[in-house]
């Protein structure tokens, strides 16, 4: 006899939907090392150690930091973006046009709003357990001067939520992958360059100043350094933080949208 | 529930902008049969078995799924459902078992049951011995039976397959038929489509064959080609390539005369005596066929066209 109700663990379908994604990444994420822990800390290295050392013999501080500790948070925030987004487009293009693990999905009682759900709160569990490791990383170079270090992971989930919900609604709607080379060499690159990452925004002649605002990644960078160095007034933090919870709202409700359209359709 | 169907479709439409996929069918499907969807590619078959999945929502139309309706009750009918999707759409890099354990966990179901029930369809499924290797590494015909495996860790009481057995090698088909007909033994209503007339002569009590949107023709596969079709069919090839000036010709001895790129069919009542007949009266075709009258030339008869076409 079918007993098909009568069983059942009680678990949210969001929750089935991001418990999946999470047994997925604990089942392959030895290929995803280099990118997210390795890669930072020979950044790290090779900028804050090697070029910091140029820095401090001609330019002496940063900002009032040594040029190592400048440039550990902002690490941080480019992790964080390069995790929204490297989680974002070709795996949800996979999991909707190549391989359709998300049709399998909307076979079950998920709905795409579950399995969109399910994958960005994914890529937030990812982000935060990354904010951690990392905020343990740069405390370790010394760059940490703040007890507003300790929002660092929370900051880090935020940043990565505000590159993978728009990119996920984006890559949810896609038919071929052409367009995201494009975007991330003329969009992700330039960002992870130009954010006043590996220097202030003062280093740019005035009128290029104001365009830095609308570099996404500019606020994230903003966010980890006033955090970590317990600087900033209220006024600015806040203006970041609403920049990024923007993107994450607007990102959330095209994504449940294109999703929508692209599972039930 | 104002019938004892367990799916019922009310002038069902599914519109993709200007492209009328499905235009407004009728279908009623009762527990425990298994019912075919019979069609070319592009006859609309896909979109009506994502729609009576509960997944893609109809343009037009009702659908009454175990009492409930799909518009309200997408999760609660898909609890009970089993689809086997054209594609299969499996994870690739994981193993044949977390596969199966995996998509259990989007039902809801406990670990232990989930395990329970892993084995005993790597089983079913004749992947036991495979239940630790990467999907990567399956035959296509593997790869298939654990995506119906997949689709029956719900214990189903409807199993919706889509095409289950194209791409695949004879043997493979036949161990899948097999596996399909143990379900309808065990009493799953099974819903199939398929552009392979024997599958369905062999699998389905009643099916509709569908040609561009619309349904043709409904009832057992017997039932219909007893009344689309003749007893027997004379398959005539000539080296000539002009198959044209033969139709004339043959039109006499048979109640039928299909006229084919490769060759000319005639439906008769007994093909032996026809082709004698034929033979006697001086043409000399270069290769003859008799064979029984199967669904394809019910196809043929309701649409002009092939299958394959």
């Amino acid at each position: 006899m079918t007993t098909t109700n009568a069983n059942t663990v009680g678990w949210p379908r969001w929750l089935r939907s991001w418990w999946y994604h999470a047994m997925f990444f604990a089942q392959t994420w030895r290929g995803t090392l280099a990118s997210s822990i390795l890669f930072p800390i020979l950044y790290l290295a090779a900028l804050g150690v090697g070029v910091g050392h140029l820095v401090s013999a001609h330019t002496g501080l940063v900002e009032g930091q040594t040029y190592l500790h400048y440039i550990a948070p902002s690490i941080l925030a480019t992790t964080a973006m390069q995790l929204g987004e490297g989680e974002s487009l070709w795996p949800v293009l996979a999991s909707v046009k190549w391989i359709r693990t998300y049709h399998a999905a909307a076979a079950t009682p998920l709905e795409p709003s579950d399995i969109f759900a399910g994958k960005i709160l994914f890529v937030a569990s990812r982000a935060f357990a990354t904010g951690i490791l990392y905020t343990i990383i740069i405390a370790c170079f010394g760059a940490l001067q703040s007890w507003w270090s300790l929002t660092l992971p929370l900051i880090a989930t935020l940043l990565a939520l505000s590159f993978s919900a728009p990119l996920v609604a984006y890559a949810a709607r896609c038919e071929t992958d052409a367009s995201f080379t494009t975007l991330y060499r003329f969009a992700i690159v330039p960002m992870f360059l130009f954010s006043a990452t590996f220097y202030p925004v003062a280093a740019y002649p005035g009128y290029l100043r104001p365009v830095v605002q609308f570099i996404p990644l500019y606020h994230g960078v903003a966010l980890v350094r006033a955090a970590a160095f317990g600087q900033g007034s209220l006024g600015s933090i806040l203006a970041h933080l609403a920049v990024l919870v923007v993107m994450v709202v607007a990102g959330v409700l095209w994504g449940l949208t294109t999703m929508r359209r692209r599972l039930t359709d | 529930m104002s019938s004892n169907h367990i799916l019922e479709a009310r002038n069902l439409v599914k519109r993709f902008g200007d492209f009328e996929a499905v235009k407004g069918i009728d279908v009623a499907i009762d527990r425990g049969e298994s019912f075919g969807f019979l069609g070319p590619n592009g006859a609309g078959k896909t979109s009506t078995m994502r729609m009576i999945s509960a997944v893609s929502t109809a343009t037009e139309g009702t659908i009454e799924i175990l009492g409930l309706d799909p518009r309200t009750d997408g999760p609660e009918i898909r609890s009970r459902l089993g689809i086997v999707p054209q594609e299969d759409s499996l994870e690739l890099e994981l193993s044949v078992r977390l596969n199966l354990e995996m998509y259990g966990r989007y039902f809801d179901l406990p670990r232990r049951v989930i395990r329970e029930r892993a084995d005993e369809l790597l089983e079913f499924a004749q992947l036991t011995e495979r239940a630790n290797d990467k999907v990567d590494n399956l035959s296509g015909g593997m790869k298939r039976r654990l995506t119906i495996a997949r689709g029956l860790i719900n214990r189903p009481e409807i199993l919706i397959l889509d095409e289950p057995t194209t791409g695949l090698d004879p043997q493979a088909r036949h161990l899948l038929w097999d596996r399909l007909y143990r379900l309808k033994r065990e009493g799953v209503t099974l819903i199939i489509t398929t552009h392979y007339m024997d599958e369905a002569e062999q699998l389905c009590d009643r099916l509709v064959v569908m040609d561009r949107g619309t349904i043709v023709a409904e009832g057992a596969p017997r039932a219909l080609i007893e009344r689309f079709s003749t007893r027997e069919v004379v398959e005539l090839r000539f080296a000539s390539d002009d198959h044209e000036q033969y139709f004339e010709r043959l039109v006499p001895f048979a109640e039928r005369v299909e006229v084919l790129p490769d060759r000319i069919l005639l439906y008769v009542h007994d093909g032996d005596e026809a082709l004698s007949e034929v033979h006697a009266a001086g043409i000399v075709a270069s290769s003859a066929l008799v064979r029984r009258s199967s669904l394809e030339d019910v196809f043929l008869h309701l649409t002009g066209r092939t299958l394959a076409d």
